[in-house]
């Protein structure tokens, strides 16, 4: 009996050990897998070598010499490169996205709210929207508005004008720009100042509500401290603030800031696109925190209002926030169909002119690629970030 | 499981195989295009996807144009019927990666023959079959009555085009502010002109007369005298293939040859018994010029009998015949005082 129990399984000779197989398994395969990357790496360069096509990225520093009309940075068809054309591309496409971002949202939650109102002509409103925008195609929404946006508006002689010293023509709209003197850097500094304050006194309203029950009043400082700071140290510096108004000076406007209508049609056509599709993860959002949860909480005696703040968007924000995301990488993504618009975003300059100009196809595509890779996985980390204050806490 | 691993690890090899292989005979490939038109039994010819007079299905959906009869005469050469080709419609910004690709065998899309394009592209130009440089359009009611008055305006451009880099170049060196929006297609930077975002809507001459006719009121807008740049437009094949450059280059030639000689589409039959030995020559009743191109002897007169001679096409697709009436200006031939020179079939 007891001889039995302590005869050894017979030893696995090295060479057939089961870890030792699966990890050679595992080898040859990343191996062949290397080996076909490399071999279509290879061929690709081969042959684009046997056709005289470049193959290397020294395009990058070559001067352009094509124009752009919406730069947020120094450049010109003279003195800049493909590179800084990339940057320019970059910018733009991170601009529009950025808004389209905001807007959507802000949008896409009044719209799922609305879904759900008791106001019955509000609430059909909201469906029809929500319905129309996501059942056609985002291209014909963007192309609609470009002209929705172009033509009821009048060439630069005949301008609208705006109040404040604004224009509005089928050039965009111009608005008188803001130009800082010296001083002006000090109230920036207090409006930094106003927050960092604001959100030490956040804390530590939240931190004496924790320990004591009662919390201090923070709205009205913090409205002090954010806007009346700066505005006090503004003063005393003297306000140094000079407006450039935009003149009609030959065939259009000079001077002020510009809005283009290209950027205009754009952001529209994103947004309330995608602001469709929000509505619907709002409206899925709110319906899922079950009835009971808003009866208890009136049941303890919270308001309506409170009950929203403090029950129920924090449990609908769980469902929210995930496919939030996703609607976040469509928006970014989406507004490569600016070229059709001809808003130079990345595409349209990038993977359209530098592409055609320099003939670098492959390099060109790879780094549009990477570019929209880096900037979905940075809006992917970041959302799993804002996920984390909502997530269910497990202990 | 052991048995689903083999089996796993033999697809994967195999496929690896294939795609050697492949990757192999795509390399082999690149020499031979006639051959693989042969057996395709098709030209593809990337074509401009509406430019009227150059390239456009009209409305029967039958592709017509100048740079759709050059790829109609080398169908005609190789297959004896103009109507083996297959019309691939390219924006500026594709065309060119469509050819290197081999998506194409040919781009005849009005596009404009620069070193770099053949030196760093991978290209090459077979002859120029039109003239051109670059216009601008604007409205009659703006008052401007040459481009140096576009001081600050904005113009509305198709992207991907030497016309892009012109502009900014005709801008730069005259010291005068300009505002480009540029569109990934001709018909949409029109339309935007036509709405009224651009002062101005440049492009080569020839493309002016053709888009002004899609304005609501082309008779609002007036082309502006200046002519801004030299735009040799002609077709192009990838390096690296003689025999198929040779072919594409030789049919833009024979067109040339047939209008110098007199060679009509209607006298076709009759010029084949001209005592003429330039005429025999050309037609196919003296020598065998068509076999080196790896064609037959009469590829030149098939040419003339489905496509017609060069004066022919011009004046059907852009010349008196069309709806654009252009002159024949630089591409007359060169004995008439143009640039349309070829040389000679012998």
């Amino acid at each position: 009996m007891s001889d039995a129990s302590q005869v050894q399984p017979p030893r696995t000779p090295f060479l057939r050990a089961e870890t030792l197989r699966a990890a050679a398994w595992q080898a040859l395969m990343l191996a062949l897998i290397g080996w076909l990357a490399w071999s279509a790496f290879d061929n690709a360069v081969e042959n684009m070598r046997a056709r005289g096509v470049p193959t290397d990225f020294s395009f990058w520093n070559r001067p352009s010499g094509f124009d752009i009309n919406q730069t947020l940075v120094q450049y010109s068809s003279s003195g800049s490169t493909y590179g800084r054309a990339f940057v320019v591309g970059l910018l733009n496409t991170l601009l529009v996205a950025a808004f389209g971002v905001l807007f959507a949202t802000v949008l896409g939650f009044a719209i799922g709210v609305a879904r759900l109102s008791g106001n019955w002509i509000v609430a059909r409103l909201a469906t029809i929207y929500v319905e129309v925008i996501r059942n056609t195609p985002l291209l014909l929404q963007l192309l609609f508005w470009y002209n929705a946006v172009l033509k009821p508006l009048p060439g630069p002689r005949q301008s609208l004008a705006l109040p404040a010293g604004a224009w509005v023509n089928n050039r965009g709209l111009f608005l008188p720009e803001p130009m800082f003197g010296p001083g002006a850097e000090w109230a920036l500094a207090a409006l930094g100042a106003g927050i960092a304050g604001t959100i030490a006194l956040r804390l530590w309203s939240a931190r004496r509500r924790a320990a004591t029950g009662v919390g201090a009043p923070v709205l009205w400082p913090s409205l002090a401290l954010v806007i009346g700071l700066p505005l006090l140290v503004f003063a005393l510096a003297g306000a140094p603030l000079t407006w450039s108004f935009p003149e009609l000076r030959g065939f259009n406007f000079q001077g002020g800031v510009r809005v283009f209508p290209e950027f205009v049609a754009l952001l529209l056509g994103l947004s309330l696109y995608t602001a469709a599709f929000i509505a619907e993860i709002v409206r899925a959002g709110i319906v899922s925190v079950s009835r009971g949860q808003t009866e208890a909480a009136s049941a303890l005696g919270l308001t309506r209002g409170l009950s929203l703040r403090l029950v129920v968007v924090p449990q609908a924000m769980r469902v929210i926030v995930p496919p939030l995301t996703n609607q976040y990488l469509n928006l970014t993504k989406n507004s490569s169909l600016a070229v059709f618009i001809g808003y130079p975003d990345l595409v349209q300059v990038f993977a359209g002119t530098v592409l055609n100009q320099t003939g670098a196809a492959v390099q060109v595509i790879s780094i549009t690629m990477a570019v929209y890779l880096a900037l979905s996985l940075l809006t992917s980390a970041a959302m799993n970030l804002f996920n984390r204050r909502f997530a269910l806490q497990e202990r | 499981m052991k048995i689903t691993r083999t089996a796993l690890l033999a697809s994967v090899a195999a496929a690896i195989l294939t795609a050697a292989t492949s990757a192999a005979s795509a390399q082999a490939q690149v020499a031979r295009t006639l051959e693989q038109v042969k057996s395709r039994g098709f030209i593809s010819c990337g074509s401009n996807p509406g430019l009227a007079g150059f390239g456009m299905p009209d409305d029967k959906g039958t592709w017509a144009g100048l740079d759709v009869d050059l790829c109609r005469a080398v169908s005609a050469a190789i297959f004896n019927d103009p109507n083996k080709v297959k019309f691939i419609p390219l924006t500026a910004k594709d065309r060119f990666t469509a050819l290197q690709t081999g998506e194409i065998d040919v781009l005849a899309r009005n596009g404009t023959w620069t070193q770099s394009r053949e030196a760093e592209l991978g290209l090459l130009w077979t002859g120029i079959n039109y003239y051109d440089g670059q216009g601008f359009m604007v409205r009659k009611k703006l008052n401007v009555s040459s481009a140096l008055e576009l001081s600050g305006a904005s113009i509305c451009v198709q992207q991907g085009t030497t016309t892009e880099l012109n502009l900014a170049d005709y801008f730069r060196s005259n010291n005068m502010k300009y505002e480009v929006v540029a569109f990934a297609t001709s018909n949409e930077a029109v339309k935007a002109y036509d709405s009224g975002r651009c002062d101005a809507y440049t492009t080569d001459a020839s493309g002016l007369y053709a888009e002004r006719l899609k304005l609501v009121n082309a008779d609002e807008h007036v082309v502006l005298p200046e002519v801004i740049s030299k735009e040799p437009l002609g077709p192009s094949v990838r390096q690296g293939d003689d025999q198929w450059f040779n072919i594409v280059k030789w049919a833009h030639y024979a067109m040339l040859n047939a209008e110098e000689l007199g060679v009509t589409k209607a006298n076709l039959d009759e010029k084949l018994k001209s005592p003429n030995p330039e005429v025999r020559r050309l037609l196919g009743a003296e020598g065998d010029f068509g076999k080196a191109l790896g064609l037959t002897p009469d590829w030149a007169y098939r040419i003339v009998q489905h496509v017609g001679n060069y004066g022919e096409s011009f004046n059907r697709n852009v010349g008196e015949g069309s709806r654009l009436k252009i002159k024949r200006g630089l591409n007359n031939l060169w004995n008439k005082g143009g640039l349309q020179f070829a040389p000679p079939v012998r």
